[in-house]
């Protein structure tokens, strides 16, 4: 198991540092026109000369990605250019809301979707015909147009929630929920439809398995072997769409931030691509790479310690 | 005495596996044996012995690392794709299952004629060898237009060998062609095998874990375990009255479908295995 | 020649014809194909189809509502909101093709060359495809747009690239799996290229899945396209969905109405899309179960004409011991819809004497496994007792209730099964496997439990029953994973085991120790043993009577020697003659010494 864990920490920071070292070799291999861009048109050779000089852009490629890569490495990533906190500080303030926000809605969506799912499977029936259509339609839907639907129906014509803005739990816990409940909702309701159809697929498959038949042989009731193995066996994949599903609500979130005014990591990358704050966009390019890393690579730890075939690959 | 069609000289044959610096198995080492035109070799062993590596690698399947694989005198060891495409006519191939052995997608004429089509044949004489070759495996005119889903294990594997038998070839290996058949399915498949042997001339390497089918088919014998050939001979002889500790444990454990019989071979077994035990000592 | 290549093109192309006819025809297919053509149509004609000039401002009618002359009212600046709708088709579908087109290139490819020739390519794929999915679209999708301009359709083709490993993911898997395939062994013999393989073998196989998935992808592609108008991307004069969202979104307040259209828009060309896909994947999910079906029905009606001759049953004088089971004209049934049962075991008749081992023979779908496991009250899915009693000491267990048979599970009646290794859950040890019924059926205590299956573990043969029980499943070889299940059976004490086929999936060596280790602990516990096999050795090593059956009758039963020295039902003699001679042929004695000399 030790084994197991540092082979996938090590692959886990060897895709961190091949994802940073593309990510700013990408952002940072046309600095000229950076500079243009965010100057304008206006700008002489001069004011592009000095521009670059203060931002650091004259160094070469790998002068000014070891300089980055170590000051990251110490939770840094510069200044910005275009807003007067620090990158770091700016990210560590809007982190918290999108991990609350991320947060709740996969726990709330691990929940449902596996009771759903594994009922689903088991008892088939109307439970399993509604776990199809949702999963279809939660599949089809994009998230914001949900949000639409949500801001519409709760915000507009009835009210109860806020539309916008956001107040953080620990402010008032009321107000928090009045301003994050839609957003939450918005961004369960995707993960959820097609979660809970993977977890009813694992679980029948996992149905399909000679043992379980064994097992009820043994004298176990059903009720145990789905809750003990049929469970534990379905986990592994069940996990690791967890895993995609968490990468696609990061994604989604974005776009629901910026629908909710929420001031979170998501709506702060479309600030900064939209000011060409390079600084900025790296800092988030950066941060939701470890994010999803480190989510993975807990998953790949949860899904080794219930099954012990993982350990070996 | 008669040329060998076929010569494996100190065969070897490792698998290497994924992670660099390990070493791989060695799935043959060092196997020698050899086929003569029209004979029946049999190469009976349990699962893991390396008889189907033999196989794969006689038909150029399986990666050889070592020795000699002369057919008709030429060394087809390490044969490229155009001389393989050569050898093809003379050798071919029924497996052991035959669910999946035939594309489940085509025709039987597309199954039966994709050898032919392979070595240029026109498409006109390949249709009436197809019509021929259901005929010499008793298959109605009909099948062609089927596909292999609509047949039965029997049925299926019959195709198996119209399919090895499109281009006339020479030797055919055959790697536990009936173990997934039933009792009487699998004996009228393997009447079959020896009726086109008498008729064609071909010589087969019957690969089985069954002994009894083994002996059945067979000239000559070849035990393997452990990726080596630990006797071998006469059919009879090591079917019968096997000289080599193993053999003698295999024959042994295989039961006699009789009572009486089985419970005599099963003292048999125990005095060997007692035997055994005390020279181990 | 030519005719001949086009029919050996044809039949497949025959079949998936038939494929998409299916989905054509089924309502929900035909709905959401027509959808997704109509909206096509839209995109295509857009320029005659338009009311207006969506461009043209009319500053008599500014943000109106419905009317009958602009049917979806208009925006701010006066246009036509229904015009601006259809040409936003163009703009939506040229957009999601382009992604598709390019995740579909590049996928397709890698994963056909990672999957056919495995090595290099394996790991470049693999790296690539994690990486790429360890990325949140959305946000690579501004970082480029930050460097590399703001063009959707730059950024629809790096979100493609984005998407590669949809289709690289199943483009390798399916290449693998049918690179295993026997027939593709047997083509290499042949003498095939490698270019003549994967287009013949591999293709055919993932034409459908990679239409399936390029709905999905399309999907995929329409809403990041629109979430990335409404972010405010691409150009403001493009006129598209996205852009009619934003402006939706942005007078949610003052005129909720124009959020509607586009939302409604999307959400039925997303739907009709993944609907299609869907359909399309059942049915080709179908067409192969509906197959198997189909041969084993006329398996079955051909079955009926055949059983007429009347069962035999031996007189046994010599058996002893009191009846613990006894099944009278037993009838199976799985339910195939409306109320009809296709019968797989008509009138079964059978009975067990207390420590006796009886043998229930015959071939593959004479229902000799379904008797088997009806008498644990676990058929699969769909199967039922239809007829006659199973009684088993006193209780009729064709009519009990699941929880009283909960209770003669384990304790009474036991099971091993046939393969060794799916028999046991790979996720727990061999101990805790062993230890579980023990404390749950016989309540013992964890120091009791552990000890008890120590010592079963111990009975079986296992040489060190101690670190059997801390191994996992995948550990242990086949030989000792099927001793581990006959403990397992064993364990709690029960007066009956059925085993089906117990010994069929291991080497013969392997076979005769457990036929051993079963003989052994039969006649130490004095179980009564009811053995489902198809080999008559087996019968001969183990049995004290036999029971054969043909499709789903008992024919014959009897003592053992009844049934092997004077078998007489025709299929019982016709068994019996198939099986090889021990002293048959080795060819003549090997043509007698190659005509004696040589």
């Amino acid at each position: 198991m030790l084994r197991f864990t540092l082979r996938r920490f090590g692959t886990g920071v060897a895709l961190l540092f091949t994802i940073c070292t593309l990510a700013y070799f990408l952002l940072y291999i046309d600095t000229n026109s950076i500079a243009a861009g965010i100057l304008g048109a206006s700008a002489t050779k001069a004011d592009i000369a000095h521009f670059n000089e203060t931002h650091g852009l004259n160094l070469n490629f790998f002068e000014s990605y070891w300089n980055w890569l170590t000051h990251a490495l110490t939770g840094d990533f510069g200044a910005a250019w275009t807003f007067t906190d620090p990158v770091s500080t700016m990210i560590g303030q809007r982190l918290s809301v999108t991990l609350t926000l991320v947060v709740s809605s996969l726990v709330i969506v691990t929940i449902v979707s596996l009771t759903l799912g594994v009922l689903a499977a088991v008892y088939g029936g109307w439970i399993d015909r509604l776990v199809q259509v949702l999963g279809l339609i939660g599949f089809a839907i994009p998230n914001f147009l949900v949000a639409f639907a949500l801001v519409a129906e709760f915000a507009v014509v009835h009210r109860w929630f806020n539309a916008v803005g956001w107040t953080p739990p620990s402010a008032n816990f009321n107000d928090f929920l009045k301003s994050a409940t839609l957003p939450i909702a918005a961004i369960a309701f995707t993960g959820l439809a097609s979660l809970t159809q993977q977890i009813r697929g694992a679980v029948k498959d996992t149905l399909q398995n000679d043992y379980v038949r064994t097992l009820r042989t043994s004298g176990l009731s059903f009720r145990r072997v789905i809750l003990k193995h049929v469970l534990r066996n379905s986990a592994g994949p069940a996990l690791s769409v967890l895993g995609l599903q968490f990468v696609g609500m990061l994604g989604g979130i974005v776009i629901i931030e910026q629908i909710f005014s929420i001031p979170g990591l998501g709506s702060f990358s479309v600030q900064a691509t939209g000011l060409k704050d390079i600084p900025a966009v790296m800092g988030v390019v950066t941060t939701m790479a470890l994010i999803v890393i480190t989510v993975n690579f807990t998953i790949d730890l949860l899904s080794a310690a219930l099954n012990p075939k993982v350990r070996l690959a | 005495m008669t040329e060998k069609l076929l010569d494996v000289r100190n065969l070897e044959v490792t698998y290497h596996g994924k992670k660099l610096g390990k070493e791989g198995f060695k799935a043959l080492k060092g196997v020698s044996i050899d086929i003569r035109p029209g004979e029946t070799v049999g190469l009976v062993g349990e699962s893991g012995c390396g008889k189907t590596t033999l196989g794969r690698a006689i038909l150029g399947l399986a990666p050889v690392t070592g020795g000699e694989l002369l057919f008709e005198g030429k060394d087809i060891a390490h044969a490229n794709r155009a001389q393989r495409k050569e050898i093809a006519r003379d050798m071919q191939v029924v497996f052991q299952d035959p669910f999946t052995s035939l594309n489940p997608s085509m025709s039987i004429e597309q199954i039966l004629s994709e050898p032919l089509r392979a070595q240029g044949v026109s498409a006109s004489e390949a249709q009436s060898r197809v019509r021929e070759l259901l005929d010499a495996v008793a298959l109605p005119s009909d099948a062609g237009q089927r596909r292999a889903k609509e047949f039965s294990g029997g049925q299926r594997q019959r195709i198996a060998i119209a399919r090895a038998l499109a281009l006339n070839p020479k030797l055919i290996v055959a790697d536990e062609p009936v173990s997934a058949l039933d009792l009487s399915t699998s004996a009228r498949v393997l009447d079959l095998f020896l009726e086109i042997q008498k008729r064609t001339g071909v010589a087969y390497l019957f690969i089985s874990h069954d002994l009894a089918v083994v002996r059945h088919v067979s000239h000559r014998v070849a035990v393997m375990f452990g990726g080596e050939i630990v006797e071998w001979g006469n059919g009879d002889q090591v079917t019968s009255n096997p000289q080599h500790d193993y053999s003698k444990r295999l024959m042994m454990a295989s039961p006699v479908p009789h009572p009486r019989l089985q419970a005599e071979r099963r003292r048999q077994r125990e005095a060997l295995l007692a035997a055994q035990t005390q020279e181990a000592r | 020649m030519t005719t001949s290549l086009i029919s050996m093109l044809q039949d497949p192309n025959q079949k998936e014809r038939n494929l998409f006819f299916k989905v054509i025809t089924n309502p929900v297919g035909a709905f959401s194909a027509g959808m997704v053509v109509v909206f096509a149509l839209l995109a295509v004609f857009a320029r005659w189809l338009m009311p207006y000039d969506p461009t043209v401002s009319d500053y008599n009618a500014i943000s109106l509502d419905p009317t009958p002359a602009h049917i979806m009212g208009t925006d701010d600046l006066g246009h036509d909101i229904f015009s601006r709708m259809i040409l936003g088709t163009q703009f939506t579908l040229s957009g999601a093709l382009l992604c598709v087109t390019i995740a579909l290139l590049v996928g397709c490819t890698l994963g056909l060359l990672a999957g056919y020739f495995g090595g290099l390519w394996d790991s470049i794929g693999n790296w690539l495809s994690n990486i790429l999915q360890a990325l949140p679209g959305l946000v690579v999708l501004l970082a480029a747009a930050a460097v590399l301009g703001n063009n959707l359709y730059l950024a629809m083709s790096i979100y493609g690239f984005l998407l590669s490993p949809a289709f690289f993911r199943l483009m390798f898997v399916t290449v693998r799996g049918v690179r295993n395939e026997l027939y593709v062994d047997a083509a290499r013999v042949s003498g095939l290229s490698d270019f003549a393989i994967i287009t013949r073998h591999v293709l055919g196989v993932v034409r459908a899945p990679i239409v399936i998935q390029s709905g999905i992808v399309a999907s995929i592609a329409i809403s990041i396209q629109s979430g990335l108008q409404f972010l405010g991307f691409g150009s403001t004069d493009t006129i598209s969905w996205g852009s009619l969202l934003m402006d939706g979104f942005a007078n949610i307040w003052n005129h909720p109405v124009r959020l509607i259209w586009p939302s409604v828009g999307l959400a039925l060309l997303l739907v009709s899309i993944v609907l299609f896909a869907t359909t399309l994947r059942d049915e080709l999910e179908r067409a192969g179960t509906r197959i198997r079906k189909s041969t084993k029905k006329s398996l079955v009606s051909h079955r009926r004409t055949e059983a007429a001759e009347a069962p035999i049953v031996h007189i046994e004088n010599d058996r002893v011991g009191e009846e613990i089971l006894s099944i009278k004209n037993l009838e199976i049934g799985y339910l195939q819809g409306q109320g009809n049962y296709k019968v797989v075991v008509h009138d079964a008749n059978l009975s067990i004497n207390k420590g006796e081992v009886v043998g229930l023979v015959g071939e593959s779908g004479s229902g000799k496994t379904q008797t088997a496991l009806a008498l644990l009250g676990l058929l699969p899915q769909g199967g039922t007792i239809l007829g006659g009693t199973i009684e088993f000491e006193g209780v009729d267990l064709a009519t009990i209730k699941s929880k009283e048979f909960d209770k003669l599970r384990g304790r009474r009646i036991s099971y091993i099964p046939q393969e060794p290794m799916s028999n046991l859950d790979p996720s727990f040890t061999i101990g805790s496997q062993m230890v579980e019924p023990l404390r749950v059926v016989m309540g013992l205590s964890k120091v009791e439990a552990k000890a008890r299956a120590l010592e079963l573990l111990g009975m079986v043969g296992l040489p060190n029953p101690e670190k059997t029980f801390r191994s996992y499943p995948h550990e242990i070889s086949g030989g000792q994973a099927q001793r581990v299940l006959i403990a397992k059976a064993l364990s709690c004490g029960p007066d009956l085991i059925i085993a089906d086929e117990p010994t069929t999936a291991l080497d013969v060596t392997i076979q005769a120790e457990i036929l051993d280790v079963l003989r052994n602990l039969q006649k130490r516990t004095g179980v009564a043993i009811l053995l489902v096999t198809h080999n008559f050795g087996v019968v001969a090593d183990l049995c004290d009577r036999v029971a054969v059956m043909q499709n789903g009758r008992v024919i014959e039963s009897g003592g053992i020697y009844d049934i092997f020295d004077n078998a007489q039902h025709s299929y019982t003699r016709e068994l019996l003659g198939a099986i090889l001679d021990e002293n048959g042929p080795a060819r003549e004695a090997y043509e007698l010494e190659v005509k004696a000399g040589n």
